[in-house]
């Protein structure tokens, strides 16, 4: 591993356009989606269900069905674009340089073959070892996941182990092959709260050990803040905002962020308050507002959100947001709750 | 927690491993009543058909005038037939080719139906093709297309085994198909995919172990039906030629001389009614060993 590594870009996603040939028509599942990814980098990917974020993660790896899948805009992996990648050379990618974990262990293993052989077959296939070599490596990966007694585990079935043993199996098989860039499908969703918290610590560590950039695609806010060093909000389709975890959670920007964070139950206070809600469903693809996307559930929305979109604007250091009122909302909020620091303590 | 464990201690633990899922299968199957008692009759009839004939000093081609429809009783336990042959080597001998038949088109029927489902499965616009044709090939009466394929080959056991196998792989082509299709599904082939594995490594190192249990179960059933249907054949005079024993031509034999003689078409009867019961006995009995929601329950 190279000296300053840490700074280096290992995948920019420019612009990307995702299209979906459907019955009714052509569905844009992800509109014109920027965002980087450097070495030793956690990026969360937020946002609700059918936000896109879960295509946005496959396309990196191109794994849609590519029949019915247009790709638009740049993908680039350590400088090669990835959506012109030959079919052999993007096996090549997949798996070794990018690998992903998926949302739900159960049905992530194979349930004909034993845990060793998959990790094994997963190490053969990128990797010039001897079968020996690669058996001994996957012990060493699964120790590595802190599995207990993984010399008898590597010989068990996946109806033998349970949802969390199962996950660890799927992120050692992900890392035998040292990937570059991780792609964490939420990872915890399926698994109980104890054991989210033991797997998104285990997915730290390891990221620190290899210096893998890390793609953290979740709806889950706690996890965010545990893990990520940047947030990427998306909401049908688009990125409306981009910022550090910090600034997220301290002085989000969009209406729909602060909407997410309002959202989330607080420990302290009164209990019987009701949740907050944003209101409205999200559209679906097929009926996408015209101006601004979110303007419809959105209480600061005027005239001009109705009318035209907002672009994606940079703002201070490194922060990005979609909307057209972002400034008036920030000053609003200044006056109303003094400073950013305030409400710092969402974050610890 | 992470005791380091020596290479021998680890080998212990693999075959110990080992030892313990077999004796699980070897228990399971033996508490299954169905795949027992219909592997019982089985083994029964193949050891007859291999052992029997040294025990009779009758070949199956010996004409002998003088005892023509002899009953049953004294040399020849099953009688005689209407050129004095001995029945009971007749049947035995009939076995060997039923049996062996219905193995041939078993197996030939599991391997083209496992690539042809497996692939159809898997590629879409393959699918389209290949299903049309099996939909075809399946919209004939498995007999009457028997018979058609037979009519331009000729009368011949290759021949039947051919026909067979035509009539019988659409059916496991869909069976294969449909239990590929939901193992496409699942998670752990994206995620092979993700781990840049190769279409066909996928189909066959991973779908393809995923379907055996489906595709054994029908198999037997094929077995079964073969046995049936290459019978019909030989009774119709499309199968097997005449002299060569076989269920069908014995049945066929002793249709004319049925109220004289009713041995000759009562015991290849029961050889065929016994050899397809023992097998949808065991295909049964396997259906529910090999299915994964019943061993939950007996574990």
């Amino acid at each position: 591993m190279r000296g300053d590594t840490m700074t280096e870009l290992l995948l920019e996603v420019k612009n990307l356009k995702v299209h979906f040939e459907t019955e009714n028509g052509t569905v844009t599942a992800v509109d014109d989606v920027s965002f980087s990814v450097k070495r030793g980098e956690t990026v969360g990917v937020v946002g609700e269900s059918g936000c896109g974020k879960s295509v946005t993660a496959e396309s990196i790896l191109r794994l849609l069905n590519e029949k019915h899948t247009n790709y638009e805009g740049n993908i680039l992996f350590e400088e090669k674009d990835i959506l012109k990648l030959s079919y052999s050379e993007l096996q090549k990618v997949r798996g070794n340089d990018i690998s992903m974990i998926f949302q739900d262990p159960m049905s992530s293993l194979n349930p004909v073959y034993t845990v060793g052989n998959q990790i094994v077959e997963a190490l053969l296939l990128h990797q010039n070892l001897t079968k020996k070599e690669a058996e001994s490596k996957a012990v060493e990966m699964l120790k590595l996941t802190g599995i207990p007694l993984p010399e008898k585990r590597v010989n068990e079935y996946p109806h033998e182990l349970s949802g969390g043993m199962r996950q660890r199996v799927m992120i050692a098989m992900a890392l035998s092959c040292k990937p570059k860039l991780l792609i964490a499908d939420e990872p915890t969703t399926a698994l109980d709260v104890t054991t989210q918290s033991q797997i998104l610590d285990l997915i730290n560590e390891l990221k620190d050990e290899f210096n893998m950039g890390t793609i953290m695609i979740t709806h889950d806010l706690g996890v965010v803040a545990e893990v990520c060093t940047k947030v990427v909000v998306m909401y049908l389709g688009q990125v409306i905002e981009e910022a550090s975890v910090e600034s997220i959670f301290s002085s989000p920007l969009h209406p729909y962020t602060q909407g997410l964070l309002k959202s989330i139950p607080q420990i302290e206070g009164p209990r019987d308050e009701k949740l907050y809600v944003i209101e409205g469903k999200v559209p679906t693809l097929t009926q996408i507002p015209k101006g601004c996307r979110f303007a419809p559930r959105c209480e600061f929305a005027t005239e001009i959100c109705r009318d035209k979109m907002p672009q994606l604007e940079s703002y201070e250091n490194d922060l990005k947001v979609r909307c057209w009122h972002f400034k008036d909302i920030q000053e609003k909020r200044g006056g109303m709750n003094g400073s950013r620091n305030e409400s710092q303590t969402v974050n610890s | 927690m992470q005791n380091i464990m020596t290479e021998e201690q680890l080998n212990v633990l693999k075959s110990d491993m080992k030892r313990k899922h077999r004796n699980l299968l070897v228990k399971r199957f033996l508490s299954n009543k169905l795949a027992l008692s219909g592997s019982i009759i089985m083994i029964v009839i193949i050891l007859l058909a291999i052992i029997a004939p040294f025990f009779t000093s009758f070949t199956p081609y010996e004409l002998d005038a003088m005892k023509r429809l002899n009953a049953p009783g004294g040399e020849h336990f099953f009688g005689t037939d209407n050129y004095g042959r001995d029945l009971f080597s007749r049947v035995v001998h009939g076995a060997r080719v039923s049996l062996m038949i219905g193995f041939a088109v078993a197996i030939i029927t599991s391997i083209f139906g496992m690539i042809i489902g497996l692939y159809s499965a898997y590629f879409k616009k393959l699918d389209g093709v290949l299903m049309r044709i099996s939909d075809g090939l399946m919209a004939f009466p498995a007999i009457l297309l028997a018979i058609a394929i037979m009519a331009s080959l000729g009368p011949r056991v290759e021949n039947v085994i051919i026909a067979l196998t035509i009539v019988f792989t659409p059916s496991v082509a869909r069976t294969v198909r449909s239990a590929a299709l939901v193992v496409k599904e699942q998670t752990y082939v994206e995620a092979l995919r993700a781990q840049g594995a190769s279409s066909s490594r996928i189909i066959w190192l991973n779908i393809a172990p995923n379907v055996l249990s489906p595709l054994i179960v029908q198999a037997t059933f094929i077995f079964a039906d073969s046995i049936i249907i290459e019978a019909a054949l030989s009774f119709l005079g499309a199968g097997i030629p005449a002299p060569d024993p076989s269920w069908g031509n014995l049945l066929y034999d002793g249709k004319t001389v049925i109220f004289n003689a009713w041995w000759m078409t009562l015991f290849p009867g029961i050889a065929i009614m016994l050899t397809v019961f023992g097998l949808n006995l065991f295909g049964d009995g396997l259906r529910d060993l090999l299915d994964p929601h019943n061993n939950k329950a007996k574990k």
